[in-house]
């Protein structure tokens, strides 16, 4: 039994990594605008399609071409906060969720009419290492450190930049932030930038270890979901850990069940954090 | 109380009976099975709107009422053999009593967290639907040809399911009428705008939202029970589909949150949309890209809806229209 668990666990936390990059996306948004992101998935997804054209189109190292796709995911951002959260930043949540929605069909609209819904992966090897009883694919452990380093850059940015220190500001209380001579939109515009990146670079290194096809964003935005609640929505650090416990959920439970049960798992335990600690394990500021 | 104090329910209900006796003057099946479809959505659309547009809660994941209705009746003709009556009842209560249970919990969520825990629920009840063998897990189930013996043969069974379906309907229309001119229903009306402060006049909002839940999730759970009798197959896929709730939400939203006649102008005209757009060669392939500039439009310029908009426009119409 430990002989099969100790393995799916460690693959449980460094997928879980990465889940929370993505998650972290969803969070950062959430935290500083309120506006919960259901263009997420279709973000996910253009970063699978990002890294995946590079990679067969150029040859491009999909690790490489990760940081290509996280400037990409910036722009893509902006643009759609411009477009389409600006006018409702205001307005009663339904809209902001309306609005993202909304732009998240319009790009898998796009997406299943030039891509296809055909299965794609980045075939992409690092060999294995192997390690007493547990191995691992070097790819899993290049996009496990790839997401470990995006997520120290974050926190260097949010922590030690002037733009990061306004994000956190607005966050705190736009208002205030106003006041003390914060240009709000623009912080609101790079914040959303910052998600959408996240969220691209996550979907980029979940490409290289399983096949996507475009509507694949969808199953990861859930996953996304769930993490956030589990972690404290808002709350960046809480959504890497609430990542890497749905990653050890995801290892641990096939052990025991069958895997269709998963699912069944990971969403009972998301409404039951919802009831019991709406403001997720780690008990966040909000 | 003058006739035109209720011209809003007549006009409503006028559009609803009249697409309805459509099919029964052309006698055709394709009609029927049009107008059906539209039926199917203009009756959750106006079940959704009580808790959306009264009481200001966004359920996100509310197909799960139509899901969960569609099981139970399913369940109930194939298996046990039970009529379809009791087979729509049974749906309509098992969507209520969970609507109930849920309703005592997640209620208590305010905002975007509320929306979550429905998306939540949803993927729950479809993840679990796939794991339990009795209801057929993955693959779900299907209706043996037997099973419509009872109503004299399939092809009666369909027209027996439609009418119901109509009756479900313009039962629904009329509960959102009602609601709307009530007391409870201005208590709604109040947690909309500031929920702290209906608490503080006096109004039960627990209460209050608990009972908007359940009969909001009453008729969803009655019209699954006749929609998957009708297509004698269920697969958890197909019953709980999120993109079917969000295009609730886009039909609520084209035609006005908290109106009577909004949900159900904005289900014929996303339905007809649709199928234009769906028939038409040149936008066939982008038809959720044309879907989704229009409901961003909606969000971005006319948040109030058409029939919103039209309300605001004169003080004959604001009386006029429900």
């Amino acid at each position: 039994m430990i002989a099969r668990l100790l393995p799916s666990l460690v693959d449980g936390v460094l997928i879980g990594v990465i889940y929370g990059l993505a998650a972290m996306g969803l969070t950062l948004i959430f935290g500083v605008m309120n506006v919960i992101n259901l263009s997420h998935g279709s973000m996910i997804a253009m970063g699978m399609f990002g890294v995946y054209a590079l990679f067969t189109g150029a040859g491009l190292n999909p690790f490489v071409g990760v940081a290509a796709v996280a400037a990409l995911g910036l722009v893509a951002g902006v643009l759609v906060y411009a477009v389409a959260v600006h006018r409702v930043r205001n307005a009663p949540h339904l809209s902001g969720l309306l609005a993202t929605f909304a732009v998240n069909m319009i790009l898998m609209g796009l997406g299943t009419r030039f891509l296809s819904t055909n299965f794609r992966n980045v075939d992409f090897s690092l060999g294995s290492f192997a390690l007493g009883p547990v191995t691992v694919t070097g790819t899993r452990l290049a996009a496990c450190g790839c997401a470990a380093l995006v997520t120290g850059l974050l926190y260097g940015f949010l922590y030690r930049t002037r733009a990061g220190k306004e994000i956190r500001a607005v966050a705190n209380d736009r208002a205030a932030a106003e006041l003390v001579g914060i240009r709000s939109t623009r912080v609101l515009a790079l914040s959303f930038g910052l998600g959408t990146s996240l969220a691209a670079v996550a979907g980029g290194l979940i490409a290289t270890l399983f096949p996507f096809t475009v509507l694949s964003g969808g199953t990861y935005e859930l996953k996304s979901f769930v993490i956030v609640v589990l972690g404290g929505l808002g709350n960046p650090l809480g959504a890497l850990i609430g990542g890497v416990l749905l990653g050890l959920v995801e290892g641990a439970v096939p052990i025991f069940l069958e895997a269709s049960w998963v699912p069944v798992i990971e969403f009972a335990l998301f409404v039951l954090v919802l009831l019991v600690r709406p403001q997720g394990l780690l008990g966040a500021r909000r | 109380m003058r006739w035109w104090s209720r011209f809003g329910l007549w006009l409503s209900l006028a559009i609803v009976v009249g697409a309805a006796l459509l099919p029964a003057i052309s006698g055709s099946a394709s009609t029927r099975e049009a107008v059906f479809t539209v039926l199917v959505s203009v009756a959750l659309a106006s079940s959704l709107n009580m808790l959306l547009g009264y009481a200001g809660y966004v359920s996100f994941g509310h197909i799960v009422f139509f899901g969960l209705g569609g099981y139970i009746g399913f369940y109930a003709v194939s298996v046990l053999g039970w009529h379809l009556s009791a087979a729509v009842l049974a749906g309509a209560a098992a969507s209520g009593l969970l609507a109930l249970l849920l309703g005592m919990s997640i209620l208590r969520l305010r905002g975007s967290y509320f929306a979550l825990a429905t998306i939540g629920i949803n993927e729950a009840m479809k993840a679990l639907a796939t794991n339990l063998k009795a209801f057929g897990g993955s693959t779900g189930m299907e209706m043996h040809l037997r099973a419509y013996q009872p109503y004299g043969g399939a092809a009666r069974a369909l027209w027996i399911t439609y009418w119901a379906l109509c009756g479900v309907t313009v039962l629904a229309v009329v509960a959102s009428f009602l609601v709307k001119r009530s007391r409870f229903g201005l208590a709604l009306l109040t947690i909309r705008e500031d929920e702290d402060a209906a608490a503080v006049l006096g109004v039960d909002a627990t209460r209050a939202k608990t009972l908007a839940y359940v009969l909001s999730a009453v008729f969803p759970g009655a019209v699954g029970a006749l929609y998957f009798f009708k297509s004698a197959s269920i697969e958890p896929g197909g019953a709980f589909r999120l993109h079917f709730s969000i295009e609730l939400l886009v039909m609520i939203m084209l035609g006005g949150q908290g109106t009577l006649l909004g949900p159900i102008l904005g289900a014929v005209a996303y339905q007809k949309l649709r199928s234009a757009l769906l028939t038409s060669a040149a936008f066939r392939d982008v038809q959720l890209v044309v879907a989704g500039v229009l409901l961003l439009a909606i969000v971005l310029f006319v948040p109030a809806g058409a029939v919103g908009w039209l309300r605001s426009r004169s003080r004959t119409l604001h009386r006029a229209l429900e």
